[in-house]
């Protein structure tokens, strides 16, 4: 029975332990709160009015809480000349990222089928490629593109950004979809082959209904993509076709009349709330996304 | 017919995306490299003239200040990220009850757009009104922060905004690297006695070699790109002083008309992508070929 009675060495042993455990959640703790403070800051700025955000400081608490920034960023902050708000562009930004995303991702799939199970000569050559093409730098093929988008007659339209990032979007679902499907037997294939069915038959009926998971990763990291665009954006829209991040710098930067910085955040967090979303509701696909291709394995 | 249209069904499913990486990849870079040989200015030209726009380029101060920010900007992202993923994620490896939660913290900075990230810091760190003025605010009078808009910081703005974004991301590598190594050689190390830095030194962080060499391209690549931070952030500002290569050829190509510029700075950045990319494609591809 020596359990009754400790000794003093596993004592002092074990408050070292709780110690070490107290340290631990404090610098835990300690970068909870770097994470968060521009959110916070951002969200609690926007609730303030003009008036306290030039007395008051950056992590205070609003003293009085105004939605009147919310209301302005969404139907009246100035970007440029025309003060719309951000809601006409924020539409933009859905318009372009619903369709560029399901073109991308129903594209994606019939490739990565391809690719990973009717392999021929060629594929895998076809397959590098493609994948290369997910690390150029855009800045490499912006001055040809919008060239072609005016040749095209759809320089600076929502259709022409729709194009843009449903083609620099095919290197990346392609790629998931190709690194799921490789992992399913080929027999499969081959026994449904002998069974009469033909290629889309077997990709319909078999393939498609195995790869939920890999859609709303694929559906996920398309949407994180082109909402957050920036470059293609500024690069390929004209007034009335900004995505929601160009008209977000555009209010930011615009320097005519008083800086409010209360409708400044209200605008960055309407800009973020659709990602920030998707991130909390499906998180660990998004987390799947990011890391898919990076981790081996 | 339709025998032939069935054997050939797969390939004619990839024809249209194999065209399109063709033409919109490597065409377009065939393109870009094409007219940075020439003398295009506000429209591009298609005779070539040799290298004269990269000697412009080279001997241009605004070129020289891009590609020194750059590589402190690249080296500070990469190097603090690292460090900082590595030691959040050997901490969330304790057995923490609020995992979870702490993780989703750390991590959701990825779901934003830069441009958001740098609306947010730009706000933070205005000299006026943000934390400076707050500091001040709490008795400090002398206190100064003033990076913003000091020409000899600004970059490191972008540093600390990129790494808030980017550290949890390395965190999550790192802490899914950590938790696939395999715990029997743990145990055996803690059963004879070898301290537990010891058994991280020793053991598990050689042993996560390939996901340090993942994360440092995804990184690498993270830092070439950067564009949407710095454009939110300083604007390139004060001056030029915080300008990359992706500002520089946006503000040759859309600002100052001069497409051969825009085009040879494009180059150079593709080969410094190239250089980090390539090899380690190779030897990704090669491994799965196996």
């Amino acid at each position: 029975m020596t359990d009754l009675a400790i000794s003093p060495a596993r004592n002092q042993n074990r408050t070292s332990k709780i110690v070490l455990r107290w340290i631990l959640y404090l610098i835990l703790g300690i970068f909870v709160i770097f994470y968060l403070m521009p959110l916070f800051v951002m969200v609690s700025t926007s609730l303030k009015s003009l008036e306290e955000i030039r007395t008051g400081d950056l992590v205070s608490l609003p003293r009085e809480v105004t939605f009147d920034a919310w209301i302005t960023a969404w139907s009246s902050a100035c970007t440029g000349i025309r003060c719309e708000g951000v809601r006409p562009f924020f539409w933009n930004s859905v318009m372009i990222a619903v369709p560029a995303v399901l073109i991308s991702t129903l594209i994606g799939a019939l490739n990565g089928y391809v690719v990973a199970q009717w392999r021929f000569r060629g594929a895998n050559l076809f397959f590098a490629a493609m994948l290369f093409g997910c690390f150029i730098p855009f800045q490499v093929v912006l001055l040809p593109m919008a060239r072609l988008l005016g040749l095209m007659g759809i320089a600076g339209t929502i259709p022409g950004l729709i194009f843009v990032h449903v083609i620099y979007g095919l290197g990346f679902t392609t790629l998931f979809f190709r690194n799921y499907y490789v992992s399913i037997p080929s027999e499969l294939t081959k026994a449904a082959k002998i069974d009469g069915a033909g290629f889309l038959r077997i990709f319909w009926s078999i393939f498609l209904p195995l790869s939920l998971p890999i859609i709303v990763v694929t559906v996920i990291w398309q949407f994180t993509q082109i909402w957050n665009d920036f470059l293609f954006g500024v690069s390929f829209s004209q007034a009335g076709t900004q995505p929601i991040t160009v008209a977000l710098n555009n209010i930011v930067n615009s320097t005519t009349g008083v800086k409010e910085y209360n409708v400044d955040m209200a605008t960055a967090i309407i800009a973020a709330l659709p990602t920030l979303l998707v991130y909390v509701i499906a998180g660990k696909y998004f987390i799947r996304g990011l890391t898919a291709g990076s981790v081996k394995g | 017919m339709t025998k032939w249209l069935e054997h050939h069904l797969p390939k004619l499913v990839l024809a249209p995306s194999f065209i399109a990486v063709l033409i919109f990849v490597y065409g377009f870079i065939a393109w870009t490299a094409w007219v940075s040989l020439t003398r295009s200015r506000l429209l591009p030209k298609y005779d070539i003239h040799g290298f004269i726009q990269y000697d412009r380029l080279f001997a241009s101060l605004r070129w020289d200040v891009a590609m020194n920010n750059l590589f402190l900007f690249g080296t500070l992202f990469i190097v603090i990220s690292m460090v900082l993923g590595l030691i959040l994620a050997i901490l969330l490896d304790q057995n923490i009850r609020t995992e979870g939660a702490i993780r989703t913290i750390y991590l959701y900075p990825m779901a934003l757009s830069m441009i958001v990230t740098g609306t947010a810091w730009k706000w933070i760190l205005n000299p006026g009104l943000g934390i400076e003025a707050t500091v001040r605010g709490w008795g400090f009078e002398n206190f100064k922060f003033d990076w913003l808009v000091n020409p000899d910081m600004a970059i490191y703005t972008i540093v600390i905004a990129a790494i808030w974004q980017s550290s949890g991301f390395v965190m999550a590598l790192f802490l899914a690297g950590l938790r696939s190594v395999d715990t029997e050689i743990i145990r055996a190390a803690q059963v004879d006695g070898i301290p537990t830095w010891r058994v991280y030194t020793a053991i598990i962080i050689p042993s996560m070699a390939p996901i340090f060499l993942s994360a440092f391209i995804v990184l690498s690549h993270l830092a070439i790109k950067s564009f949407d931070l710095v454009i939110a952030l300083t604007g390139g500002g004060p001056g030029f002083a915080s300008d990359l290569p992706a500002t520089y050829m946006y503000a040759m190509a859309f600002s100052r008309g001069d497409i051969g510029q825009a085009a040879s700075s494009a180059m150079i950045m593709m080969a410094v992508v190239f250089t980090i990319v390539v090899p380690y494609l190779y030897s990704e591809l090669r491994v799965k070929n196996d």
